[in-house]
Order: C-alpha cells, then sequence, then structure tokens
C-alpha cells in the first residue's frame, strides 16, 4: 500500500481467495521468466508530500521566471496577466480530472465549454468552423498542411518565412514522410515575397503578424493563392485579431495559432493549445473534437462530440488525422479568459499593446546603434538589429535585471545582431524606459569595446 | 445541485451590452492615432463578438457547468485504456510554483536551469520503467508520441539507404495507430489475433518481409492480455529488420515488473494522463514521451535535453537543449514539449518512488482480476461473458452479446444505465474484434469497497432488464440530459453559437 | 424501414448493393442489411456525375454516427445521376432504402457483368 492505494492484508487474503490464486505473483504468470525484472528499479525510495514539495520548489528557485526579470521574450508565448478567475474555474474537479466526453449525458459542462470556446475562436478568425483546440500552433500548422495535402492532392507547400521556425521544422518534419516539397518564400522588407506559384502548391502558409512582428497583406496572399486553386493557411497571433482584418475576410480557408496568450501559463513552453478554424467547405476534413449543439429525447438542449467519423477511433488509418486528445482544459482557460477580457476589454488590451509596442520602437530605434528591421506595421512585437554582438548586449541587461528580447541569430542567420521584443500589458512605459536605458548603455559599451578591439 | 430552466444557456445567451470583468491598465504612453500605427486596410469592420459579462456571471456560469460534469474525484471511472487512477492534489501546487509556470520557453538555457534538471531527471526514469536509455519529451500526447515512432522507423530506413512502405498493427490496435500510420506515409497491414486474445504468430509472419517498416503493439494488448509470444514475435519483427515500436497505453500493467526495453522494443511510448497520473482535464493536455535504444538515437526530435558534464574539477553539470543533431527527423511541435505535465508526472515518480511503482501496477492488476473475478459469477456471467477465458493484466473486455440476445439490451443501454447509478460506464464497442465489447479498467487506486459495489451494480442492472428491457433502453433518467440526438447533431452541424448582433 | 426487405427485382452484390436494370442505365443503393448495420445515416458523400465507377471498387462512402463505410459498385459505368434529396435527407437511406434512398444511376460500360451479381434469395441466403 502506499499514498493512493488501499489493499490492506485483509483485503489481499480476500481478493485472492475471490480470484483463485495463491499470491499476487501468480497474476503475472503469463510473463515469460526470463522477462521479470528481478529487482528494483533503480528509482530510490518513494519521498513524503512535504519532501517532494521541497524538492520541487528548489528546482523552481533554479530557473528565471517572468516574476524574477523584466521580460521582452515573446515570439509565440507571451507573459500576460491571467485573472485570478480562471485558476478558481479550471482546477475544479468537474473540469480538471474527466476524461473526453464520450458519454455526454454526464459531460455537458464540458461540451458546453467547447461549444463556447469553438465560438470564440470562430469571432476571432472570421471563419464559422473551429474545431474544439489541437495541441499548440506549430503542429498546427502541419495538420493544416494535412488537411490541404488531402483535400487537393498536390505536392508542393509554399511557406514564408516569416512563420515561426518551429512551424517551419514541424511542416518539414511531416511533409517529408508525405514526400511533398516545401519551398520557402523570403521575406522582403519585412513582409512575404510570394515566388510564382503554379497548379503543384497545395497550399500557401503564411503567419499573421509575422514572426518579426510585421503585418502582412493577407487579403493579396490568399488572392494569389487562389489564382491557382492552392489553399491558404495562415497561422495566427490570437490577441491580435481583435483588431486585424480576419482571416476569414482575407479570403484565408484555414487559419492556426498557438493558443497560449489567451489565459494560459508559459509553463516553459506547455502545456497550452492550439485553435483551428476553416471555411464551410473543410469542415468535414477537419482534424480533432469538435462539439454540436443538439437536443435529448426530452427536447432539451444539449452538447455531442459531432462529426466523430473524421476521427481515429472510427475512421482508423482512413482518419483526417491521428489526434485524440483536444487541450480541453487549456481550451477553457481561453474561453473564460476571452470572456473576462469581453467585446470592449479584448480590443482595449490590444490597443494598449500597440500602443505600448509603438512607443518602445520609436524610443529603442532612437538609439544610436540600433535600428529596426523593418518598418511595417506592427502590434505588439518588433525586431531590431544592434550594431554590437547581441549576446554580448543582452548579457548586460540582465545586470540590470532585464531579459530583452529573443536573440534572431539561430533562426534568422541574416539577422546576426537582432533582437525580437514583445509588449504585452505588464511590461509598463517605466519598464519600456528601463529597456531603453539598458539597452543603450549596453550597445554604447560593447560598440566602444569592439572598437578598443578587445 | 438543483437544475434551473436556464442552465444550458450560454456565456453568450448571459451577454448584455456594457457588462464587463476588465479593467484594462492604464495607457501611460502618449497616444497615436490608430490609423497611423495600424491602417484601416488592416483593421476589422467590427470587433469579435465576445462575451459581455461581469466578473460574478462568468464565475457563476461556469461553476454551474461543471457540475454538469461527471469527474474522477466525485467517482468510479472504469474506462479502459485510459487508466483513470487518482489525480494527487501536490500536483497542482508544484506546478503552480512560479519558478515553473512562469519561465518563459526561450528562456536562455543557463537561467532555466531547474527546469532542464527536471526534464533530465524526468527523462531518466522514464528511461528506466521503459528499460531503454533515450528519452525524448518532445511529444505532445499519445498520439504524437506514436507519431515520433513511425517517424523515427522511417529515418532510420532512410539512413540504411531502405525504402519500407507498410506498417503492421494486430486488429485490436487503438485506432490512433492506423490512423498515425497513414498520417507517416505507409500502409497499414492488420495482423489476426488468435482464438487466446494474442498476435496469431503464424499471421505475423506470414505478413513479415522486408517491405514491413514497423510492428505496432501494446502488450498487454487492448483485451487486457499479455501477448505471451512476445519474445517470438521480437525475433520475427527483428528478423526482417522492421523495429518494434510499443504502445505505452497499457504501461500501468506492468512497471517495475517487465521492461518493454527488456522485451526487445525498440521505441517505447508513454502516455504521461495515464500511468503518470496527468489529469485528463476533460480532453487533454497529455504528453507522449518516447524512449529508444541506442541505434534509434540519433533521429530523436530536436531539440533534445541533455546533461553536459562540466570539464572543470567541481563544477556543478549544465542542463542543456542540444540543437546540433543532424539526423534529427526535426521537429513535432514548438519549444519543448509540455513542461507543467513533466512537473506532475515527475513528482509522482518521486512521491511513489521503485517500490510505489511497482505496488501500482501489481495492484492494478490485482484490482482488475478481482473485480473480473466478481463478474464471472452466477447472474452476471452468462450474459457478459470474459472475452478471453484467462487471467487478465491490469483490465478486461466482456462480451454484451448474449445479454443483447437474451435480455434485449445492448453494451449501449448498459453504458448509459450505469449513469443512473453514479458511476462512469467502462469502454464501450472498443476493441472491434470483440462483440458488444465493454472495456474494464478499474485502476490501482481504488478499494475493494468499490469494486463491490460495481459489480453488485451490473448485477442489479442484469437483473432489471430481465424484468423489463426498456428501463435500460431509454436510460439515462437522473444525469443533467438524456440521450441526445448524435444523428441529427451530425446530419446538420451545429458547432458554434449563431449572433443576433 | 423497420422490417428487412429485398424486393426481387433487384440485382444484389454481396457488399450489400443493390443494382435496378433499365436497358444499359442502373440505379445503384445499398440494401436494407446495409443501413440497419449502419445506424442513422447523417451524410453521403456524393461521387461526380462523370466519374467511372467499377465493379467490385468502392465509389463513395456512406457515414451514419458511430461508423463510415465504403459502397461498392455492382457493375461498372459512368455516373450520371446523383440523388440530389440526400444532401439534405441522407436518412433516406434508411427510410427507403430501394426508392427515395437510392444513391447514383450509371451508363454501364459492361452489360454482361449483371450475370455475376445475385437474385434476392440468392443475396438473403448470404445474411446471417
Amino acid at each position: 500500500m502506499t499514498q493512493y492505494t488501499s489493499v490492506t492484508d485483509a483485503d489481499l487474503s480476500e481478493m485472492l481467495s475471490t480470484i483463485g490464486v495463491g499470491s499476487v505473483d501468480e497474476l503475472f504468470a503469463d510473463i515469460p521468466s526470463g522477462l521479470r525484472l528481478n529487482r528494483p528499479l533503480s528509482l530510490g525510495p518513494g519521498l513524503s508530500e512535504q519532501e517532494v514539495y521541497e524538492e520541487l520548489r528548489a528546482l523552481a528557485a533554479r530557473s528565471t521566471s517572468a516574476e524574477d526579470e523584466v521580460s521582452f521574450l515573446g515570439a509565440g508565448m507571451y507573459d500576460h496577466y491571467t485573472p485570478a478567475l480562471i485558476d478558481s474555474i479550471i482546477l475544479r474537479s468537474e473540469f480538471l480530472t474527466p476524461y473526453t466526453p464520450y458519454q455526454p449525458e454526464i459531460s455537458q459542462g464540458g461540451l458546453q465549454a467547447m461549444f463556447e470556446y469553438q465560438t470564440a475562436i470562430s469571432e476571432l478568425t472570421g471563419l464559422p468552423v473551429s474545431n474544439a483546440s489541437v495541441y499548440e500552433g506549430p503542429s498546427a500548422v502541419a495538420a493544416a498542411g494535412y488537411v490541404a495535402k488531402n483535400t487537393n492532392n498536390r505536392k508542393r507547400f509554399v511557406i514564408s518565412r516569416g512563420v515561426h521556425p518551429h512551424s517551419r521544422e514541424c511542416l518539414r518534419t511531416l511533409a517529408h514522410a508525405w514526400e511533398m516539397e516545401v519551398v520557402e518564400a523570403p521575406l522582403r522588407d519585412g513582409a512575404t515575397a510570394l515566388p510564382e506559384l503554379d497548379d503543384g502548391v497545395s497550399a500557401v502558409i503564411v503567419q499573421q503578424p509575422n514572426f518579426l512582428g510585421a503585418i502582412e497583406d493577407l487579403t493579396a496572399l490568399a488572392e494569389a493563392a487562389k489564382q491557382t486553386g492552392a489553399l491558404t493557411i495562415a497561422a495566427c497571433d490570437p490577441l491580435p485579431l481583435a483588431l486585424l482584418k480576419t482571416p476569414g475576410e482575407c479570403g484565408v480557408d484555414i487559419a492556426v495559432g498557438e493558443g497560449q496568450t489567451l489565459g494560459n501559463r508559459l509553463d516553459f513552453g506547455g502545456p497550452s493549445f492550439g485553435f483551428f478554424a476553416a471555411t464551410e467547405a473543410l469542415m468535414r476534413r477537419m482534424p480533432g473534437r469538435i462539439a454540436g449543439e443538439t437536443k435529448d429525447v426530452d427536447g432539451k438542449r444539449g452538447f455531442v462530440l459531432t462529426l466523430q467519423t473524421r476521427e481515429q477511433h472510427i475512421r482508423r488509418e482512413k482518419a483526417t488525422s491521428n489526434i485524440c486528445t483536444a487541450q480541453a482544459l487549456n481550451a477553457l482557460a481561453g474561453v473564460i479568459y476571452l470572456s473576462w477580457l469581453g467585446r470592449s476589454g479584448i480590443v482595449e488590451l490590444v490597443e494598449l499593446m500597440l500602443q505600448r509596442t509603438a512607443y518602445a520602437r520609436d524610443h529603442l530605434t532612437a538609439i544610436d546603434g540600433i535600428t529596426q528591421i523593418h518598418d511595417r506595421a506592427v502590434v505588439r512585437e518588433f525586431a531590431i538589429a544592434v550594431d554590437a554582438p547581441v549576446e554580448r548586449v543582452i548579457a548586460r541587461c540582465r545586470e540590470q535585471g532585464i531579459n530583452p528580447g529573443y536573440p534572431l541569430a539561430r533562426d534568422y542567420p541574416e539577422h546576426s545582431n537582432g533582437l525580437l521584443i514583445a509588449i504585452t500589458e505588464r511590461r509598463t512605459r517605466a519598464d519600456i524606459d528601463r529597456l531603453a536605458d539598458a539597452l543603450g548603455a549596453a550597445v554604447a559599451a560593447e560598440r566602444q569595446t569592439v572598437a578598443a578591439g578587445t | 445541485m438543483i437544475a434551473q430552466a436556464d442552465d444550458t444557456l450560454t456565456i453568450y445567451e448571459r451577454s448584455k451590452a456594457g457588462r464587463r470583468a476588465f479593467l484594462a491598465p492604464e495607457t501611460d504612453v502618449p497616444e497615436r492615432p490608430l490609423d497611423e500605427l495600424l491602417p484601416a486596410q488592416y483593421r476589422r469592420a467590427e470587433p469579435p463578438r465576445l462575451p459581455e459579462v461581469a466578473e460574478p456571471e462568468i464565475v457563476r456560469h461556469y461553476n454551474r457547468l461543471s457540475k454538469r460534469n461527471f469527474d474522477l474525484d466525485t467517482g468510479f471511472y472504469p474506462l479502459g485504456s485510459c487508466t483513470m487512477k487518482h489525480n494527487p492534489k501536490l500536483h497542482e501546487r508544484v506546478a503552480g510554483l512560479p519558478g515553473h509556470a512562469r519561465v518563459h520557453p526561450l528562456q536562455d538555457p543557463r537561467y532555466a536551469q531547474g527546469a532542464l534538471e527536471l526534464m533530465w531527471r524526468l527523462q531518466e526514469a522514464l528511461g528506466e520503467v521503459a528499460g531503454l536509455p533515450h528519452v525524448s519529451l518532445q511529444p505532445s500526447a499519445g498520439s504524437q508520441g506514436e507519431l515520433a515512432g513511425v517517424l523515427l522507423t522511417r529515418a532510420l530506413h532512410e539512413d540504411r539507404g531502405e525504402r519500407r512502405t507498410k506498417v503492421l498493427t494486430p486488429d485490436t490496435a487503438h485506432g490512433t495507430n492506423p490512423a498515425t500510420v497513414t498520417m507517416a506515409g505507409y500502409e497499414v497491414v492488420k495482423v489476426d489475433i488468435d482464438a487466446h486474445g494474442n498476435v496469431d504468430l503464424d499471421d505475423l509472419r506470414s505478413k513479415a518481409n522486408d517491405d514491413v517498416a514497423c510492428l505496432m503493439l501494446t502488450n498487454p494488448s487492448t483485451l487486457g492480455l499479455f501477448e505471451t509470444g512476445i519474445e517470438e514475435i521480437e525475433r520475427i519483427v527483428h528478423g526482417v529488420g522492421a523495429t518494434l515500436y510499443y504502445d505505452g497505453a497499457n504501461l500501468n500493467a506492468i512497471m517495475g515488473i517487465s521492461r518493454p526495453g527488456d522485451m526487445g522494443f525498440d521505441i517505447v511510448h508513454f502516455n504521461l494522463h495515464k500511468s503518470f497520473t496527468q489529469p485528463h482535464g476533460g480532453g487533454g493536455p497529455g504528453a507522449g514521451p518516447v524512449a529508444v535504444s541506442d541505434q534509434i538515437e540519433p533521429f530523436l526530435p530536436r531539440p533534445q535535453v541533455v546533461r553536459r558534464e562540466s570539464t572543470t574539477n567541481g563544477k556543478e553539470p549544465f542542463y542543456d537543449l542540444d540543437y546540433d543533431r543532424p539526423k534529427s527527423i526535426g521537429r513535432l511541435r514548438g519549444f519543448q514539449g509540455n513542461y507543467g505535465v513533466f512537473v506532475r508526472s515527475y513528482a509522482y515518480i518521486r512521491s511513489l518512488g521503485a517500490a510505489g511503482l511497482l505496488d501500482a501496477s501489481e495492484t492494478a492488476v490485482l484490482n482488475a482480476n478481482y473485480l473480473l473475478a466478481l463478474l464471472r459469477r452466477k447472474g452476471v456471467a452468462e450474459y457478459l461473458p470474459v472475452a478471453y477465458d484467462r487471467l487478465c493484466m491490469h483490465e478486461f473486455v466482456l462480451s454484451g452479446e448474449p445479454m443483447r440476445r437474451e435480455l434485449h439490451i445492448k453494451t449501449l443501454d448498459m453504458a448509459k444505465r450505469l449513469l443512473d447509478h453514479g458511476v462512469h460506464p467502462p469502454t464501450v464497442y472498443f476493441p472491434l474484434v470483440v462483440e458488444e465489447a465493454l472495456m474494464v479498467e478499474p485502476t490501482e487506486t481504488e478499494t475493494k469497497e468499490t469494486l463491490d459495489r460495481f459489480a453488485e451494480i451490473v448485477a442489479e442492472i442484469l437483473e432489471e432488464a430481465a424484468e423489463d428491457p426498456e428501463i435500460a433502453r431509454a436510460a439515462p433518467y437522473t444525469t443533467p440530459v438524456r440521450r441526445l440526438d448524435e444523428a441529427g447533431a451530425a446530419r446538420q452541424p451545429v458547432v458554434r453559437q449563431s449572433m443576433q448582433v | 424501414m423497420a422490417d428487412p426487405s429485398y424486393p426481387d427485382d433487384l440485382k444484389y452484390h454481396p457488399e450489400h448493393d443493390w443494382a435496378r436494370i433499365d436497358g444499359d442505365t442502373a440505379t445503384f443503393g445499398i440494401t436494407w442489411y446495409a443501413q440497419d448495420a449502419l445506424g442513422e445515416v447523417v451524410f453521403f458523400d456524393a461521387p461526380d456525375v462523370g466519374a467511372e465507377v467499377s465493379k467490385d471498387q468502392p465509389y463513395t462512402e456512406v457515414e451514419s454516427v458511430k461508423a463510415v463505410s465504403d459502397v461498392f459498385a455492382p457493375l461498372s459505368g459512368e455516373v450520371t445521376e446523383v440523388n440530389p434529396a440526400l444532401a439534405d435527407k441522407p436518412e433516406m437511406i434508411n427510410e427507403d432504402p430501394y426508392g427515395e434512398g437510392w444513391l447514383v444511376k450509371v451508363k454501364l460500360s459492361d452489360p454482361s457483368e449483371i450475370d455475376s451479381l445475385m437474385d434476392s434469395p440468392e443475396y438473403q441466403a448470404t445474411l446471417d
């Protein structure tokens, strides 16, 4: 017996007798003796709850979180303020511990929450059909590619260099298995420059705003794709969609994206959720769970998982995807967050980020040695280039308690001293002023060091 | 909770113009005209029609919704194949510590040592349980772990200059297996089950050739039965140069007792939301790590969490994200995986240790066999016979076909009537090889009294059906809604709220 | 349709499809047995007019809530008509599988294939 199991000696004796065996060991008779692990696992002893807590706390203390520094890191996941009511709801047993709603009569809470979430995503994206969530952003891009492949059977994807590097890599990993080519469209002055398209292109994939923070002309990109019958897939940052022309309005076929920014923690990268919305025509090809409204035998309104014949448990090898779980709890946090922000609140929040981002960009690019990588409109993230070794600049900022942003060099070697800076509502004017001071001083010092030849 | 007429109103239907819960912080920077910052051609005409409600209404709405859910903390949940074991409450506390919850995934590894060390230690622990040394925590969930396994296989064969087109799965495989195979660009070939519920070795031999890339297997199988021929299976599969992939859905039966790596599996996948207590959350999140052998290690997803020993005397080892993996299959998802899930699973492993994990599996198998023995008694066994007359492992499958013939109620009706008794039904209609299947997995965290009570309930429902089958066929009666029109929902899908304004 | 029925004037295919022959065209559908096994039909994925169908090959799918089933062509030919009523009311396949629930009309390419099909009694004998 442990802290989680309850078989007493008396229980054991009765149970073995009912089964008709003499020992627990006999229950494992089917396992060949040569395969029995005749030693304890090398895992150490079980610890008390207190000891486990202390160990986890000690590990926590060895990471620098957004509490410990003023952070301007973004690139797909953002340090927002999430309201207390989210945890008070999602940590309820009834949301935290049940399984996927296979018995709808006793899962109306979860199913209705999915329906409300799907509605919110549909509103944000301007597309009529949303599923109940997929795992996260980058794999959602690959999943959308799978839908395109199965819809038109063409052999090539065209993906913008402005799409998140992780998303591009996910698509490449899967496209290799599908024996499909992936062609990258370059960025010119911060915007996607599509190559000439032909009828071999299955889908055009772009990001809005793109990885460098720039607003793309989605309508023009979708129009170009439509000319050759390719689908358009847009990976979108969901919060800016409160202000931006929706993917639906722009003629996009599938909108996907990373949902962490909506009410979810950073959690060192997961779990979060991905959203997936599409046109009516693609509804029966979509991956993932979908909740639908219906009535019960008494005429009462209710919700069920619907269109399940798309899914693996029925269609098996012909399924639209292999996905089994959604990210139900994270999507629930998302819809609660969106309800908390509300119709006016989400606009106010994004407008606040927009103003502060503009302020940040203006002040930083006014500093000698700092230039913007592009001058396109941005919403909550922008890219600068510093005229000094960027890792040294970052190190100096750290000494001031500031994490100035994500260095672009690994993913964009053409911007070897680039920095991607994200502004959330948690970054105040005072924080931005501190960033400007720290960056300014760091760049100046490092330029001097370089000039002095040290 | 006392049901109320407006319980099914959505959050949108509770909205009224002007209500709000959010107060934006002050705009503390000089405001520039919107048109300057975001030209009108890029702006949407109307804001999204999100709810308009104040905080009390949001809280009450979702609270009341939650009470229309059955959940594991509330009652018995013997869903076969899902391993609905207790979710320890410590885990939410530790996962919520800011040093875990508020670390940005792109934080410089030098400043994320705690997180990276936790991941590395979890990798080591899972590798020990699996019996394979190299673990990737990247896959987001079980089916993504499966995808990883098949893509790793592809990479191995491509590296050898081989081209193979088929993957074998038994007829009893979980639906994600064939779906994954198609998604990974292979053709599915089904392998038969023999009369004992195991993989038919002759059929396997006839189908295994050098065009086969992999055999995907669960052990014990989805029938809850240990593959007694596993050593021969390993010989056959490796004999044609294919990989042997372990679907970890049923790992709960063998932790500390036998290791898939020792059985000869090349790739072992885990569902952290099954054996390792990540709460199911109503359908996610989870995580699907994979453990692999030396020969498969080079192909693991990028980045991989590694420990670099210090070369300087007395300095601590350094935990890092290794991107320098030229043979890697690439990425299956962004960043490094569902870290929040890792925190909980790691806490679980530390709480139980070696002896505790062994106890978990032994008790899971004991509980399942005990419950099976209860259900093999007169009054139940003639209507719900076990599909294969053997010792089961952590789960077992009954067939409701005699019940359907003699009592005129189907497995579906039994499941719906169980709802009226305050328990979650077992898994129904899976695996497909058993008619009117009912798959029962009690897990180790249930008491003997709960199992006794469940067996009584099943017997009661059968007795009731013998008197009047109509009762179960129109069940449930006491749930928030009764049977729902799923056909209507599929014909004319309504998947979002329609809005007036 | 509540009770099993297998009209005598039709020809039957072992994969539970029927054909009504009319000169060199035929109407296809699924039998009472097939619609009963499927349950309530929710979706019929209509093939295009002009599509080629081949005897013994699946040419489309029918979906119920819990299952998807391939539909097999009893004879080869070219699709000339698709039942327009099924888009809105796919449940006609359950209610009237031989009448209003017809699936497609086909111009036959090889009428000699008709000989290989079964009559009603023969087909019924293959059922449980």
